[in-house]
């Protein structure tokens, strides 16, 4: 009787599997995804920042009040006179940190939004309150359709995105380029804007890629031989140079592909014209129908057994 | 179906269990309530690092795959063709509308800004490329497929009842007030049974359809909790993180869902003073072993084709956690190959909660204790954020407990005996 119905469940199991099996296999083919050079982005250069943490600071200044930033006390700053970031935050959007290999060498680091070619963020957001621009490409947060699930911070490779977990009313923080704030006015980022050692250059992708590729073609001995974001995970439009490893300032060692990449293609395989739950349905309908079809008369026979039992 | 498989579980309501899951609830809902005034931080060790902490981890993770009762007990009488087992679907219908319902309440606890959640149902904000909008909108409309399908329950009693306590209520309250109860009330009052009479065939007849609903959304959604993680390549370690994730927590969810449909019968006919039902029971855990033997094999396999067989037998941290999720699974799996075993209430237990402890495992090291986002990043429950986890625990029991003594959800007791003796007029004569 369980037989037929048995059959058709295992099928119905095996052709999940099967997709799932097509859905790998197409991930690591890796095709859809191209990367786009007329997009803007910053090169960050740390043999040439001086620390100064201008940037920092220009950083909360101009975008304040848009991502309501405040200042970090730190725990020795009883009268809370400094802000004093320890790592990006709710309140930080980018910040420099200083890495020592020894007493003699040393190297600057910057943090902030990498703004992915392919961004995790924005591929897991449930309702597009990551975006990104695909004229300028700058990965964008929108506090008014976020609903606050941190799959973004989950799934960003660099940590990037985060929470403001000590607020009733919290935001993910993540720098936007001034999307909304300094590019409008002055066509520039205002860490760019302001950096005095030249640090931070501002533009389109391909020309910070000309330029880093010249500044390692100058100086051979001076750089590690990478631009770190040319192609991490699908390419990043904040591109670095710098002296030392870039896993040790912090930059962790990435593959070439978009995380995004390989989930989405298992994702939209399964789910590929809605087909597979559609056929699942109509399927499980069928058997199900039959099933209680072939029971009802059974069912039958018993009410009315029951039926007469009560007249008795 | 007949609605005349099912009893109301006549006892007292407040019992001492009653009280101490009260107090529980009542000090997680205050919790609750100081989350929501001075924000996520106060109550949970959760960072940037560990944005995901124990409410996903169990209260929508595992907690839905351990409400999953009511699917894995759907999946056997209407497809399997069981019907024989349909007197327990409808307390298995009801724990996994509280598992399911409590794991939506939960998320609007975890979720930093909780009044956008409309934009789920706003068209322009969809973002199909996320696997969390396929789970939010599906475990939205399971839940609401899993009251419709608990509604015969309510509508019978609806049908059934002479409002005595309302009545008696409303007389006090009006007795105080120096007044007559208008007739008006009691016009409204058969209304609604009225309508419940009127609606209770309608639902029977289109109850299919809703019931096979409840068996594809699950399986979307249940695949797709395991498809949240495929995004973490790069922090969810490698003994775990497998383009087979989705297929890994489907399964899963169903001997979950079996093994959980064994432990609440003998849970419940323990505290309720009942008889056990072991002759149904061992016919449940016959289908256990081969969901388990299925989900090993794709583990082993996959480990041995990615080459991280050697991970797992390292015995380092990571190691020890998936050996102890896979022997707890494998274990409980082999009790239960032995017909004698099967045929115990203990060993049925036994091997019940192994298995539910491994399959809840393999939740938690998938979200939480494989996951890794780096140095420095450290995570462990803070005390008020494992008491909000305990108090949505506690309340769904305490509703559990309530509705099987005011509605029609465990089985009769006459007709399983009838099912047993094998004739259905035994008990009448």
């Amino acid at each position: 009787m369980g037989k037929p119905s048995r059959r058709q469940f295992l099928k119905i199991m095996g052709a999940t599997g099967a997709a799932l099996l097509a859905g790998k296999k197409a991930a690591v083919a890796n095709e859809g995804h191209k990367i786009n050079n007329e997009t803007i982005g910053m090169l960050y250069d740390a043999t040439k920042c001086v620390g100064c943490k201008a940037c920092m600071s220009a950083c909360k200044r101009v975008n304040g009040d848009y991502g309501s930033l405040s200042y970090e006390r730190a725990k020795f700053d009883t009268d809370g006179l400094w802000d004093a970031p320890e790592d990006l935050s709710g309140s930080t959007r980018t910040l420099i940190k200083l890495f020592k290999q020894s007493e003699q060498e040393w190297s600057y680091v910057k943090y902030s939004c990498m703004h992915c070619q392919k961004p995790s963020c924005v591929s897991v957001c449930p309702v597009a309150a990551m975006t990104r621009d695909p004229e300028t490409g700058i990965v964008d947060y929108n506090k008014n359709t976020c609903i606050g699930c941190r799959y973004c911070q989950v799934a960003c490779a660099y940590n990037i995105p985060k929470f403001q977990w000590d607020r009733a009313i919290p935001q993910i923080v993540k720098c936007d380029l001034c999307k909304n704030t300094n590019l409008p006015k002055k066509g520039i980022s205002a860490c760019a804007e302001v950096c005095p050692a030249g640090a931070i250059m501002f533009g389109k992708r391909k020309d910070l890629l000309e330029e880093a590729e010249k500044r390692l073609r100058e100086n051979p001995g001076k750089y590690i031989n990478h631009i770190y974001g040319a192609n991490e995970l699908g390419g990043t439009n904040h591109l670095y140079l710098a002296s030392m490893q870039f896993n040790k300032l912090g930059l962790p060692t990435l593959k070439d592909e978009a995380p995004a990449e390989f989930s989405e293609k298992i994702q939209h395989t399964i789910y590929k014209g809605f087909i597979a739950p559609v056929a699942l349905y109509s399927t499980l309908c069928f058997i199900a129908l039959k099933n209680m079809k072939k029971h009802g008369g059974e069912e039958g026979g018993h009410d009315t057994n029951t039926d007469k039992g009560g007249h008795h | 179906m007949g609605h005349d498989e099912y009893q109301v579980h006549e006892a007292k309501i407040l019992t001492p269990s009653f009280i101490v899951l009260l107090t529980l609830t009542l000090i997680g809902f205050a919790l609750i309530a100081l989350r929501f005034i001075k924000g996520i931080g106060a109550v949970s060790n959760m960072s940037d690092g560990y944005p995901w902490g124990i409410w996903i981890t169990y209260d929508v993770a595992t907690g839905t795959a351990i409400a999953c009762g009511g699917y894995a007990m759907a999946i056997l009488i209407y497809i399997r063709n069981r019907m024989h087992y349909h007197p327990m679907i409808r307390s298995a219908i009801l724990t996994s509308m509280f598992g399911y319902g409590l794991a939506g309440f939960s998320v609007m606890v975890d979720v930093g800004r909780p009044w956008n959640a409309y934009n789920f149902f706003v068209p322009s904000k969809w973002q199909v490329n996320s696997a969390m909008f396929e789970v939010a909108v599906c475990v939205m409309a399971y839940t609401t497929v899993l009251i419709m399908e608990f509604l015969p329950a309510i509508l019978t009693t609806l049908e059934k009842t002479e409002w005595k306590t309302l009545q008696h209520m409303l007389d006090l309250v009006y007795g105080r007030l120096g007044m007559e109860r208008p007739e008006r009330i009691g016009d409204r009052l058969d209304k609604v049974k009225e309508l419940a009479a009127w609606a209770r065939p309608r639902l029977d007849k289109v109850l299919i359809f809703i019931i096979v609903l409840g068996i594809t959304l699950p399986t979307m959604h249940q695949s797709s909790l395991g498809s949240l993680l495929l995004i973490a390549s790069t922090k969810l370690h490698p003994l775990w993180h497998t383009g087979f994730l989705p297929l890994l927590f489907l399964i899963n969810c169903m001997y979950i869902g079996y093994s959980i449909a064994i432990l609440e019968s003998v849970l419940s006919c323990y505290a309720f003073k009942r008889p056990f039902e072991t002759k149904e029971l061992s016919g449940l855990a016959r289908i256990i072993p081969f969901l388990t033997v299925i989900w090993l094999c794709v583990v082993i396999g996959d480990l041995a084709w990615r080459g991280q067989l050697g991970k797992a037998l390292s015995f380092d941290f990571y190691s020890r956690f998936f050996l102890l999720e896979f022997c707890l699974i494998a274990c409980g799996s082999l009790l239960l190959f032995s017909k004698r075993k099967r045929e115990s209430v203990r060993w049925l237990f036994v091997s019940a909660a192994l298995i539910v402890l491994g399959g809840a495992l393999y939740r938690f090291n998938v979200y939480l204790i494989g996951f890794n986002p780096g140095k420095g990043w450290h995570y462990f429950p803070a005390l008020a954020e494992v008491m909000i986890t305990v108090g949505i625990v506690a309340f769904e029991i305490l509703g559990y407990q309530v509705l099987v003594k005011i509605l029609p959800v465990l089985p009769k007791l006459h007709t399983r005996e009838q099912h047993a003796a094998g004739h259905p007029m035994g008990e009448k004569a």
